[in-house]
């Protein structure tokens, strides 16, 4: 990002830049999550318009919605534990953020690069689930206990059909740099033909299909939304929120679930890149500048691609059962992302 | 100070960031919003009727024992991710080798389904 700008920024500014960055691509994503999908996309399956009074096809309506919550009276249970109370919203965002800086944006657009950057995603994105508890063990509720027990319940089952599925990645890429991973996607070749690099979507399309499944369950979006099930528990977790500490648990749900598409997006999808071949770039040098222009755009593209499956399977159907997720991630996902595994393993060496 | 703690570093004042932007949304809230609290309204919301008892009830975690299963899985995880890395170097050694764990592992999570404890209690 900074091999741009031809002066020398010093590190404080350099700090500066990349948390802007990070806040753009935490809440640029959200908000568009939001409009494109919640208000516009659900009414349409729905049959319905949804917004349209704020501004042209209701596009100022995200504004009208925060300008409404900034108002709303802050509300806090006498009984609840307070301090944790307030906390938990924070915690859950911050998982968010923290979840954002191993995404690369480009050849140089990247705010760290880690060598282990799919462990730090991993290890990073279950941070939210201690906010969950928090909140609802700390509300008072037995809505909000219950909620949140389920929360966990469901992160800890679907954590490990994630971190199996991502193996396949790795095994195939050999790094876990997920800068080098990109690289990998986009300047290999298959069988030969180079016009599209090798997207692992295609060589990895049991792990990208256990992925999707899992961030759903881990985003705890229909049919996975057992942990905020209004029909049975009024909004689970969240229950006691009122006001603007419930829009950022909102704000947290749906910027998560931008930056996971992200993360998929980077490590099935060919992230930032586009086939080297067509430039004949052959190194991370050769890659030109502009991509790092480019790069963004084109991460925000497939991040809408995936994030539009996800809402798709999320308005289509109904919620699964307690007992019918946990079956599902033991008995299914996890024996099908070992096999996964082990077959990934044996065509790299035989090949 | 080292690229490696400097992107480390960068972690954190992510995590700040995060925490700022909420205590400053929060803060611009708290000039804004009315509050006007009342016995009622700060009572635990039971669906309308005076909340029973405590609000810590008693929940039966139903699903404690996949949690060990969790770590026992997350662990073998941890071992899986450097083979994975440098499974080209290995070649048909580290095949074999982490073909061997794995089938344990999987002898594992047989055992536990046969004990019926993959099963909602």
């Amino acid at each position: 990002m900074f091999a741009l700008l031809a002066v020398e920024i010093p590190y404080w500014g350099q700090s500066l830049l990349r948390v802007l960055g990070g806040l753009v691509a935490v809440l640029l994503p959200a908000g568009t999550i939001v409009y494109l999908f919640l208000f516009k996309m659900m009414s349409f399956m729905q049959s319905r318009l949804g917004p349209m009074e704020a501004g042209p096809y209701g596009s100022l309506q995200l504004v009208a919605e925060v300008g409404k919550w900034l108002q709303k009276e802050d509300i806090q249970p006498e009984s609840a534990d307070k301090p944790i109370f307030k906390m938990a919203p924070i915690v859950v965002l911050m998982s968010t953020f923290l979840l954002v800086v191993v995404v690369p944006f480009g050849p140089d657009a990247w705010f760290t690069d880690f060598e282990t950057g799919v462990f730090y995603a991993l290890a990073v994105s279950s941070i939210s689930v201690l906010g969950i508890l928090m909140a609802g063990w700390s509300s008072a509720n037995k809505y909000s206990l219950l909620g949140g027990l389920r929360a966990a319940g469901q992160l800890i089952a679907y954590e490990l059909p994630m971190v199996l599925a991502v193996m396949g990645v790795v095994i195939q890429a050999g790094t876990m740099n997920l800068q080098q991973i990109v690289f990998a996607q986009n300047a290999s070749s298959m069988f030969g033909f180079d016009g599209v690099g090798n997207p692992y979507v295609l060589t990895q399309f049991v792990g990208f299909v256990v992925f999707m499944i899992a961030i759903q369950a881990e985003l705890t979006q229909a049919p996975f939304d057992m942990p905020i099930a209004e029909s049975e528990l009024v909004s689970g977790y969240m229950t006691e929120y009122s006001g603007f500490r419930f829009l950022i648990f909102f704000i947290g749900e749906f910027a998560t679930a931008g930056v996971f598409a992200m993360i998929a997006s980077t490590l099935f999808l060919g992230g930032w890149g586009i086939p080297f071949a067509w430039f004949g770039w052959t190194s991370m040098d050769d890659v030109s500048n502009w991509m790092n222009i480019a790069g963004p755009i084109i991460v925000i593209t497939k991040m809408l691609v995936l994030t539009f499956l996800i809402m798709w399977v999320r308005f289509t159907y109904p919620r699964f059962r307690e007992d019918q997720l946990q079956r599902f991630a033991w008995k299914v996902l996890i024996p099908v992302s070992l096999a996964n595994i082990m077959a990934t393993a044996v065509l790299k060496v035989a090949f | 100070m080292s690229t490696f703690l400097r992107s480390f570093l960068t972690v954190v004042w992510f995590g700040l960031a995060a925490v700022l932007i909420a205590g400053l949304l929060l803060w611009v809230s708290s000039l804004l919003r009315p509050s006007k609290p009342g016995r009622e309204k700060l009572l635990t919301y039971e669906s309308g009727v005076d909340p029973v008892g405590e609000g810590w009830s008693q929940s039966q975690v139903r699903y404690y024992i996949f949690a060990l299963l969790f770590v026992i899985f997350d662990v073998e995880a941890v071992f899986i991710f450097p083979w994975a890395t440098q499974l080209e170097r290995y070649g048909m050694f580290g095949l074999v080798e982490m073909g061997i764990f794995v089938f344990v592992l999987l002898l594992g999570l047989v055992y536990a389904w046969r004990k019926g404890v993959l099963r909602w209690v």
